[in-house]
């Protein structure tokens, strides 16, 4: 009993350096809340009969926010629940999340898992072209003298330009020759997931050293033998590290498919809509679906991580 | 010396460094018999891995003849005439111990049946039964340089060319590994060829002491071992060992002094 106490002290310990920050984040961000919304929350209140100081908007609008919430202290616990606000309090945002997530059924227009499915399928998609692509290019790149010379340059020349400005010809130029819906979001997916894989790739194929490499030799064994006995089951630490990367590039990669298109589902378009129609926390709250999405999904690949070098016998190395 | 298995004359290597060529062997000429125990010993530089090198066709000659049984080193290794062990283990930590003795007779084709009955009969001659599902991890480093032996055994060369197998272990696993080799040695009448840096292991373990010098890599002394096939470990304290050692000794000085 005690010894099982002490592991769920010791477990809670583990979480403490995390949670301080979280809980600093929470502090911090509950407190920018009165002074963004301050002049928000002052005009609503002068037009509910309330007495604001000062009195004229334009002289309010001269002062900063926190001179005007320290003016007017009445006007404090509105920043918090105006149903427009210029920053969402963190108790509004977690209302939202609850509201479109669990209390709106998933096949509703409405509902957040709807959005996030759209988005999720396209991110899914694309990782897996990228991930394809990423390890096909990093065997080239290992195996043909050719390729080790030319592919690296270009696959670091594009990742330079900004996706933002690609985004939208990707999308333009695949729906003028009929292409739409999932595939050019899970293009420009694909196109940022590539790279830390083929980095990733690169590397742990090449991790074995000259003695591992020469006792094959010793072995007269061929190229592809030394591929899947050695140069492959070496480099899957290095993999799975990439993959948590690249799948975090893919959701960025569908998101932002999302925005020139005026596409009507998914989280970059729910983000879209939220900024147009003056809907902050439809903003945010896609934001943070966007968010725990992504942390899923490299916890899943950590799982998978953790799982599967137990099964090679290489938990001692991670 | 008809039965010699692995034959050099003349060998030179030079290697082209950014430094400049490195005269890595020079006119190096040396017969090893079968069934010989052969120790390369020298200062660091002097060419006693290359030669290792060579023989195994990891390494090319610029110049002389190297055979090994009768073939060039290249058809040798494909003959699977050899059997090699590096300074390190070098088990793939993924394998388990049973599967990195394996890893030979996968490349090389043999039927899954023969892998479990040669895996089994080596891990009993390198002492390790039972420990076929371990990895390499849960193994101390003695252990594990012995699994990297049966490995190297697992198909059956008549060669087994030893790169400072034990380098890397302390005194006391390192005597009783050599023990256990000489043990080895006697049941399998394998050829061995092994390099070390340390005098009275050379002289423990071979038939034929070979010493050399560096800058470049030459031979400077040969020396045929008087001492009897059977030796327990305290052979080591007795006259004649001393003398071979004196003279291992006298042999490496002379090296440096005129390098």
């Amino acid at each position: 009993m005690g010894c099982v106490r002490g592991m769920w002290m010791r477990n809670l310990w583990a979480f403490i350096p995390g949670l301080t920050v979280v809980a600093a984040i929470l502090a911090v961000w509950t407190l920018a809340v009165i002074p963004m919304n301050a002049h928000l929350a002052a005009d609503m209140a002068a037009r509910g009969d309330i007495v604001v100081t000062p009195k004229a908007p334009a002289d309010r609008k001269a002062l900063s926010g926190v001179t005007l919430a320290a003016k007017n202290p009445a006007i404090m616990a509105m920043t918090y629940t105006l149903e427009r606000p210029r920053l969402p309090s963190p108790h509004q945002v977690a209302g939202e999340l609850y509201k479109t997530v669990f209390a709106t059924a998933p096949t509703s227009r409405r509902s957040l898992v709807h959005h996030a499915w759209v988005t999720l399928s396209a991110t899914l998609l694309g990782f897996a072209i990228g991930t394809t692509l990423g390890i096909l290019l990093a065997v080239g790149i290992v195996y043909n003298r050719t390729m080790d010379k030319s592919v690296m340059p270009w696959a670091i020349t594009s990742q330079t330009i900004p996706i933002l400005a690609l985004a939208p010809m990707v999308i333009v130029m695949l729906g003028s020759i009929g292409i739409q819906g999932l595939l050019p979001k899970s293009i420009i997916s694909a196109y940022l997931s590539f790279f830390p894989v083929v980095v990733g790739m690169v590397k742990g194929l090449r991790s074995p050293d000259g003695m591992q490499l020469d006792l094959l030799r010793t072995y007269s064994a061929n190229n592809s033998q030394g591929f899947w006995k050695l140069r492959l089951p070496a480099s899957m630490p290095y993999l799975f590290t990439s993959l948590k990367i690249g799948i975090s590039a893919a959701l960025v990669g569908a998101i932002v498919g999302e925005l020139p298109t005026g596409a009507r589902a998914g989280f970059g378009a729910r983000m879209l809509v939220g900024d147009q129609y003056g809907q902050p926390l439809v903003t945010w709250a896609a934001l943070f679906g966007a968010a725990i999405t992504a942390a899923l999904l490299v916890g899943i690949l950590s799982l998978i991580e953790r799982q599967t070098l137990r099964r090679m016998g290489m938990e001692a190395a991670v | 010396m008809t039965d010699a298995t692995i034959v050099a004359a003349g060998l030179d290597l030079t290697f082209q460094t950014n430094d400049g060529p490195v005269h890595a062997l020079k006119d190096v000429s040396l017969d090893i018999n079968k069934g010989d125990f052969v120790s390369f010993i020298g200062p660091s530089g002097c060419g006693k891995t290359t030669f290792l090198r060579c023989i195994a066709g990891l390494e090319t000659p610029t110049a002389g003849t190297l055979s090994v049984n009768g073939m060039t080193p290249d058809e040798a290794r494909r003959a699977r005439a050899y059997g090699y062990v590096f300074q390190a283990a070098g088990l793939y930590p993924w394998r388990t111990i049973g599967g990195n003795i394996r890893l030979p007779l996968e490349i090389m084709g043999f039927s899954k049946s023969e892998q479990a009955e040669r895996t089994a009969r080596v891990l009993e001659l390198v002492d390790l039964a039972g420990f076929e599902k371990k990895y390499p991890w849960q193994l101390s480093g003695g252990m594990q340089q012995r699994a990297s032996i049966a490995r190297a055994l697992a198909f059956d060369a008549d060669i087994l060319l030893m790169d400072e197998p034990f380098g890397a272990l302390d005194e006391i696993v390192r005597d009783h590994l050599n023990e256990q080799l000489l043990q080895l040695w006697a049941r399998t009448e394998k050829t061995i060829a092994f390099v070390t840096h340390s005098i009275p292991e050379a002289v423990y373990l071979s038939t034929k002491i070979v010493v050399m010098s560096p800058r470049p890599g030459r031979i400077t002394d040969v020396i045929e071992s008087p001492l009897p096939r059977d030796r327990p470990l305290d052979i080591r304290d007795t006259p004649e060992f001393i003398e071979i050692a004196h003279r291992v000794r006298d042999g490496l000085r002379a090296g440096h002094v005129d390098a």
